[in-house]
């Protein structure tokens, strides 16, 4: 036993070169070698929307880099200093150290202009794709199981994403963020009960006090990011253990991967992408100015510009907040401030309703089978119009939050939208749902046309008798094969409720509610049976078109 | 390229498979047919092609190679403050863009390299890697559950319930040390938040010039900021009371005054409000002359100011509070107190 180790150690020191001998090195001692026998050729199914979360990965990167290189010219203080900088419109103006680390930053460090805005573009990004690849993963069902904990580490990325990126346009201390840090203090104070205590605690004092500044700077460059750095590792990590999700096809099935090995495919193309994203954010930060505080100003309290909007991701709660109505109930000595709490409270839970949707799925189905391959958003159509409903929503509430803009752009009356969205939040999502059902069971229908009757091939046949006939041909086995590939769930009943002697037992509530669930998702209305293989011989069988 | 140029016996022998996946098996025609046959690229046929590839990725590399000595360039030779005319952007910081574009060159090229390295000249044939389930197999899990209960059982927690009990309330204890850790995060409210820095007799000064405001200077139809007397730009908390002492001002004609006691509370139709919104405190900048409205930019909650200031539209809960004032000896205008209510946005304990 020792002698063989001591052969190989012998020989590997002797011949091998010197990147095997430091890999055999870091193996001794880190176990390297284990690690990528199960790693290294690991395959990674090919399709484009399985870039959107490199995006965010690489997005978040950027952002750490950039936003180290920040932290080494910014001051997190808000002692007021007298402003001396390049920037001749604000000279002699007073500001915070904070706007004038910012200010310093964007006019006299070379450079900076451009890191700040990589930064602050990145996040956008980072957001938005998080927003678009949450959708890919759900309307292509690739949450069910075993992935629905990853599901919750990435919502979690998405909700922290949000508050970093609020606590980070935030420190520059400008015009416009200071208005959006009163508003967040404004929907502290209507907390019932704490509120005011809270806000208190979080600005030491009253508003704006001369602190938010610096523990916003440790709550946006330290403890949110390290929550999400490790998120993120967590979230790869399952990647890799769960291996990759794969559309139906051609040799692909629930019990394989089928694609190219991670080394060195994709590594060239992952790592390549990496740069691609890179260099179109720094493009864009060369050509695109983004939150030029210099034309803001510093803040004040009692100053305020138009048009002031947050950034995209947290426009759907600046429409909450707009559209809500005035509600306040005083009693006791006390007001309750609904016209503020209840858009708060709606806040986390229009985010909750997408999370929690996985698990209210896997109830209602009752299966706990692991799922590999990807759903066609139209095969899943009560799923599907649920998403689409809650894009609507979503969407319903960014015009609400954008609600002066639209008015000065389109020229229109601002109590009109103000009314639209306040109607348009409990009518459009349910619009939104039956159409999208609608449209899910057309392509349904058409997929069955296709596979029982084949492609519409564009050529007209006149018949000896004078009929007129569209040549249709048959689908290749690879396409027919994807066209039924995927399973119909049949509703779940709730069984006998008399058992064997007769005794009548008791239906619990839930199990009622699960039925009609049940037969709302797979029933006769919600789904086109797909076709049978006695349907395809009937009709292939048979003779002539039809 | 057309397929005329490719050496003829470099081209892929015919598939034999291709017969077999048109052909719908008997039994089920929507069986799985397999992984469908590998297709050449024309870099795997022709080396030509395969050089040309190899050409384009070593250029998008060089490419980046002197972007970024281009990019070391313009931060050495490029003035921070020159600006320069793009088309269609406008003027813009020229270091910027320049050290902008290079950088997205830079990284660009490196990126594409990379890309059309792995998709034209590395291998493009598709390989299966087997699935197995995620949990593990039952011998596993019942090793485990046997360990967990040997180790349980040693442990001796299940016996003995006075250390369980114990350690469970000394880890529920000890986080509260955290929490009271956090009490000087802030001082109490108290009464802080009714109060403003306006007292009887405080002379109104107009936030623009600096100087204190007379009757004659509010014209009908014009809006002005104004601030207590005393509080200077300077003041280490001015950015605190300014937060809640800023007051709008405006001249209406008293015949126009609906509300009874703001009238009362004006001098000659000349009425001070509090300019911090009542919904989340936006300051309110925005004000129609004709109706004597004015509007928060924020959130739009709109108020009547010839009525009380009632909130006529928006999210705003209630009227913005009123100042009462008068005129001084000297003839300026000048605070007959506090406001009688707090300002800004509502609280629990407003009432």
């Amino acid at each position: 036993m020792s002698t063989t180790t001591e052969t190989t150690e012998s020989r590997a020191r002797g011949k091998a070169p010197a990147g095997e001998k430091l890999a055999d090195w870091a193996d001794g001692r880190l176990g390297i070698y284990s690690l990528a026998k199960a790693n290294l050729r690991k395959i990674f199914p090919d399709h484009w929307s399985f870039m959107l979360g490199e995006i965010c990965l690489y997005s978040f990167i950027i952002i750490i880099l950039t936003g180290v290189y920040l932290t080494l010219f910014f001051h997190p203080s808000m002692n007021e200093v007298e402003y001396h900088g390049s920037y001749v419109p604000l000279q002699g103006q007073l500001m915070s150290e904070a706007f004038n680390s910012t200010m310093h930053i964007s006019f006299d460090v070379r450079g900076g202009l451009l890191i700040r805005q990589i930064h602050h573009w990145a996040a956008l990004i980072f957001l938005a794709g998080m927003f678009v690849h949450m959708m890919r993963v759900f309307f292509t069902g690739a949450f069910r199981k075993p992935r629905e904990v990853n599901w919750l580490f990435g919502f979690l990325l998405f909700v922290l994403g949000m508050f970093t990126g609020f606590t980070g346009y935030s420190l520059p201390d400008d015009l416009l963020s200071g208005t959006g840090v009163r508003f967040m203090e404004g929907a502290i104070l209507s907390v019932p009960i704490v509120g005011t205590y809270l806000s208190f605690f979080l600005f030491g004092g009253e508003f704006p006090g001369g602190d938010f500044v610096a523990r916003f700077y440790s709550i946006h460059v330290l403890l949110l990011p390290g929550i999400m750095l490790g998120l993120v590792v967590a979230h790869l990590i399952l990647v890799f253990v769960h291996k990759h999700t794969q559309y139906a096809g051609p040799g692909k099935n629930n019990n394989n991967v089928v694609g190219m090995p991670l080394f060195p495919v994709y590594t060239a193309k992952a790592g390549g992408f990496f740069f691609l994203v890179f260099g179109v954010i720094a493009a864009i930060a060369a050509i695109a100015s983004i939150n030029p505080i210099w034309s803001m100003g510093p803040y004040r309290p009692d100053q305020v510009s138009t048009g002031a909007q947050p950034d995209w991701y947290m426009g759907f709660s600046e429409g909450l907040i707009r559209v809500m109505p005035g509600w306040e109930i005083n009693f006791w000595g006390h007001t309750l401030v609904l016209g503020v709490f209840i858009p708060l409270v709606i806040f986390p839970l229009v985010l909750v309703a997408i999370a929690v949707y996985p698990f209210i799925e896997a109830w209602v189905t009752g299966d706990r089978r692991e799922h590999h391959i990807l759903d066609r958003p139209r095969n899943a159509p009560t799923r599907t119009a649920f998403g689409v409903a809650w894009i609507t929503w979503y969407m319903v509430l960014l015009v609400g939050g954008g609600n002066d803009l639209w008015a000065t752009h389109f020229h229109l009356s601002i109590n009109s939208i103000t009314w639209f969205v306040r109607v348009a939040f409990f009518v459009a999502p349910v619009l939104a749902f039956i159409v999208t059902k609608r449209i899910c069971l057309g392509l349904q229908r058409r997929d069955k046309d296709k596979v029982l009757h084949g492609r519409e091939s564009g050529i007209i046949k006149r018949l000896p008798h004078g009929e007129f006939i569209e040549v249709h041909e048959p689908l290749s086995q690879d396409a027919l094969h994807t066209l039924t590939a995927h399973e119909q769930y049949k509703p779940a009943e709730i069984g006998p409720t008399v058992d064997d002697n007769g005794v009548e037992r008791k239906v619990k509530g839930s199990e009622k509610l699960r039925a009609k669930l049940s037969e709302a998702y797979f029933g006769e209305e919600s789904q086109i049976a797909k076709p049978t293989v006695e349907e395809y011989k009937e009709i292939t069988s048979g003779h002539g078109h039809h | 390229m057309s397929s005329q140029d490719i050496p003829e016996e470099n081209l892929p022998a015919e598939q034999d498979a291709h017969g077999a996946v048109g052909v719908a098996d008997d039994k089920d025609p929507f069986a799985d047919p397999g992984l469908p046959p590998h297709e050449h690229r024309v870099q795997d046929i022709d080396e030509r092609a395969a050089k040309r590839s190899e050409r384009v990725v070593a250029m998008l590399f060089t490419l980046s190679m002197l972007a970024t000595i281009g990019f070391i360039a313009a931060y050495v030779g490029v003035p921070h403050d020159k600006a320069i005319y793009v088309f269609p952007i406008g003027h813009i910081n020229a270091l910027n863009f320049s050290l902008g574009l290079t950088l997205g060159v830079a990284l660009f090229s490196i990126g594409a390299g990379a890309v059309h390295w792995a998709r034209t000249l590395m291998s493009d044939v598709e390989m299966v890697d087997e699935r197995h389930p995620i949990e593990a197999p039952p011998e596993v899990r019942a090793k485990v559950m046997d360990d967990w209960k040997q180790g349980a059982k040693e442990s001796v927690i299940g016996r003995r319930k006075l250390i369980r009990n114990t350690m469970l309330g000394a880890l529920t204890l000890v986080p509260l040390a955290g929490v009271v850790l956090l009490r000087d995060l802030g001082p109490l409210p108290g009464t802080k938040l009714r109060h403003t820095m306006w007292r009887k007799g405080l002379q109104l000064v107009n936030m623009n010039t600096n100087e204190p405001l007379r009757p004659e200077d509010v014209a009908v139809g014009s809006l002005t900021f104004a601030k207590p007397e005393g509080l200077e730009e300077h003041d280490e908390e001015f950015q605190t009371e300014i937060a809640k002492a800023a007051l709008m001002i405006v001249r209406i004609q008293p015949d126009n005054i609906k509300d009874k006691r703001e009238l009362e509370w004006s001098h000659e139709g000349i009425v001070a409000y509090s300019k911090i919104c009542t919904h989340v405190g936006c300051p309110i900048s925005l004000y129609e002359q004709q109706t004597h409205h004015v509007l928060c930019p924020c959130h739009q909650s709109t108020f009547d100011l010839s009525d009380g200031a009632r909130v006529i539209f928006g999210p705003a809960g209630h009227a913005l509070p009123q100042l009462r004032i008068g005129v001084n000896e000297e003839g300026y205008l000048e605070a007959l107190g506090d406001f009688e209510e707090p300002v800004g946005p509502a609280f629990w304990e407003r009432g």
